[in-house]
């Protein structure tokens, strides 16, 4: 997935999100080692002091791992993994209910519109 | 820590007309700067007062709590908005006549860098395109190991494509231990890479901030920002 930087919003939540999809999505499985943060910052073409404190927000979270010697990895945790999976796709259908109850949807409607549409999507 | 830049009441008059009217600033190590503002709000005067081409009027500009002169310039890596390298000689020349002058210069690091251009050597400066001979001074600025890197315009004259080269340029090749300070008004192409932003209008200082701070408090982006202080 390549870097795409809204130019409304603060840089470095924007990079805490997308790197969290990629962790989420298994571009960087648990366990592996992210590239220094210079490359990071390099490939998403944004200043490196602003994708460190990206990464140290991660780390906080205990999504990414520091070790002393060897750069950082993502955690092997994969229950906090799957905990912020849900997290975000509670979030995302949230979103998704509130604008669909906007234009006036009832809850039930919502959910049988669901259902017809995974449907068609087979 | 002492800052690398510091202004103090810095002021220069040409003439009548205030080119910098006032302005007290200090910049840390290890932060990449935008000084923005419109045309003739007196950017390139502050930096060539930084590299005593221009002196103050009153007031005090320090490097690294020095007065700038030759001491400052062995730290100070400066591209200035117009070329003044010989046309005659070749690319490689330039480097060897960089290397002699400055003790941190790198040549490896420029002939790394003139490969990925795709820029031969031992081509003279005079068959180069402009945007080709800008890439080359910012290359050779940029293979200082400099602890203060000025950079007046450096992506005015180059297409889209040269333009991400170059801020590339900058952020691999900076380090924590300097300073790059870049003056701009195309702002929407370097607000990515910048930690902070000093937007200038007629001498004086109207805003000094984070980009993310900006983003954060105002909603919009530094560019959208820029538009609006300095609606005409």
């Amino acid at each position: 997935m390549p870097w795409d930087l809204k130019s409304d919003r603060p840089i470095y939540t924007q990079l805490i999100e997308q790197i969290e999809l990629k962790i989420l999505s298994g571009e960087y499985p648990p366990g592996a080692r992210l590239p220094s943060v210079r490359d990071m910052a390099q490939e998403a073409s944004v200043n490196p002091n602003t994708m460190q404190r990206a990464l140290s927000k991660l780390e906080e979270k205990g999504l990414v791992v520091t070790h002393r010697t060897s750069g950082r990895t993502i955690t092997e945790d994969t229950d906090m993994i799957k905990q912020v999976k849900y997290e975000l796709a509670e979030r995302q259908i949230a979103e998704f209910i509130e604008k669909m109850q906007f234009m006036g949807f009832e809850k039930r409607e919502i959910l049988t519109l669901i259902a017809k549409i995974l449907e068609e999507m087979k | 820590m002492r800052p690398i830049l510091e202004c103090i009441n810095l002021k220069k008059n040409f003439g009548s007309n205030h080119a910098v009217a006032g302005i007290n600033l200090k910049v840390e190590s290890g932060r990449i700067v935008g000084l923005l503002g419109p045309n003739g709000s007196g950017k390139t005067t502050i930096i060539k007062l930084a590299n005593s081409l221009l002196t103050p009027t009153s007031g005090e500009i320090l490097i690294d709590g020095k007065k700038p002169g030759v001491e400052t310039k062995k730290i100070v890596s400066y591209l200035p908005e117009k070329t003044y390298l010989n046309n005659w000689m070749s690319i490689q020349q330039i480097i060897e006549f960089f290397s002699d002058f400055y003790s941190d210069f790198n040549s490896e690091k420029a002939y790394d860098m003139l490969k990925r251009l795709n820029l031969d050597p031992k081509e003279k400066l005079k068959n180069l395109s402009k945007g080709n001979k800008e890439k080359v001074q910012l290359i050779l600025v940029m293979s200082r190991e400099a602890k203060l890197y000025l950079l007046d315009e450096p992506i005015g004259g180059v297409d889209p494509a040269a333009r991400d080269y170059i801020l590339e340029t900058i952020i691999s090749n900076y380090n924590e231990n300097s300073t790059v300070i870049i003056s701009t008004h195309l702002i929407s192409d370097i607000e990515k890479i910048l930690d902070d932003v000093i937007f200038i209008k007629d001498g004086q200082i109207v805003l000094t901030s984070t980009v993310d701070n900006i983003r954060d408090e105002k909603g919009k982006s530094v560019d959208a920002l820029f538009r609006e202080v300095f609606k005409c």
